[in-house]
């Protein structure tokens, strides 16, 4: 309990699914263009949650034309539509950076089984 | 001077995001309504403040003098009592109470606090000098001052000459910081950037002096 949840619970999302670091997601992201806005999907690997509260942030990597690029998310920004689980990655660390390292299928996040 | 002033406490900062869906740095205060116990006028006192009270305290712990000074004025008795200093206070009244209200969305502001205390430090952290190198022959002198003056001539060391020493804990004012919300319900204000002081101390803020 931190003495400014008072003013944060306001801007605390209710839709956040649960999702954790070797997960899939697709973030639907807000762009303005001009004063028309639309929706753009960034889809990747999470390697990074970290924080907490309205700080709380969240990294997804993905490799788009032979680079890797990574975008960090607020996970209560108002720019994300939503967020969208589409695999659960199978990891034994909270933080991925080795991923960044490797290349092809090394690269791939193992998938959880589920019995 | 000041239009406008309210007394309130730092709790702590926060981030809130504005209409561009932007981070917005925020310094929370929360502004429970002040009473108006004494107003000084040019004319009785030899310039023009208000004088205020906020929270509550216990009527029981109160000396003699305070209690008759808040009876006196008909304002239960509050925390502290301070003045603050304005051009005009022909609009207040004794018993009237200041809240939240009174700032909108945008205005800026100035907020007076005193700083966290420092304790004895040294002149790199107390008057941002810049220490000595950390190699090429240095050695043990890295976060000294240096030389302090001449020699024979004038065989002191001149008054105010920036040394090591206790810093800290004295009376700040940061300028011209926008008030981001200001809620009279909540008693809470948002104000962009920080504010002097630590967490839970007392800040008086007034109307940007020096606004652009």
């Amino acid at each position: 309990m931190n003495p400014t949840d008072l003013v944060d619970i306001a801007s605390l999302r209710d839709d956040v699914p649960d999702f954790a670091p070797g997960d899939t997601l697709k973030v639907h992201v807000k762009v303005m263009e001009g004063n028309r806005s639309r929706t753009q999907v960034f889809e990747g690997v999470v390697i990074r949650r970290q924080g907490s509260g309205v700080r709380e942030t969240f990294t997804v990597r993905k490799v788009s034309f032979g680079v890797g690029v990574e975008r960090t998310f607020p996970v209560h920004s108002p720019v994300i539509d939503r967020i969208e689980p589409v695999t659960r990655g199978d990891v034994r660390r909270a933080k991925l950076y080795y991923l960044r390292d490797r290349i092809g299928k090394a690269a791939k996040v193992k998938e959880k089984r589920h019995n | 001077m000041a239009t406008k002033a309210i007394v309130g406490t730092k709790i702590g900062m926060t981030q809130v995001w504005d209409d561009d869906n932007r981070v917005v740095p925020v310094t929370v205060l929360s502004v429970s309504p002040c009473r108006v116990v004494q107003i000084k006028t040019p004319e009785s006192d030899g310039y023009s403040a208000i004088q205020v009270t906020f929270g509550t305290r216990d009527p029981s712990r109160l000396t003699r003098p305070e209690a008759g000074h808040f009876d006196g004025a008909g304002v239960p008795p509050g925390r502290k009592v301070l003045e603050l200093r304005l051009d005009d206070v022909s609009e207040y009244a004794v018993g009237q109470q200041i809240g939240a209200d009174l700032w909108a969305s945008g205005e800026k502001v100035d907020v007076t606090a005193v700083s966290k205390g420092r304790g004895f430090t040294g002149v790199m952290k107390r008057h941002g000098f810049k220490g000595q190198p950390a190699g090429h022959g240095a050695h043990k002198v890295h976060r000294k001052p240096g030389a302090i003056g001449q020699c024979a001539t004038p065989s002191r060391v001149f008054k105010g000459k920036k040394l090591p020493g206790r810093s800290g804990a004295a009376r700040v004012t940061t300028l011209n910081l926008e008030v981001v919300k200001s809620d009279f319900e909540a008693e809470v204000m948002l104000v962009r950037g920080s504010v002097p002081g630590p967490a839970g101390g007392t800040v008086v803020v007034r109307d940007a002096v020096k606004a652009a």
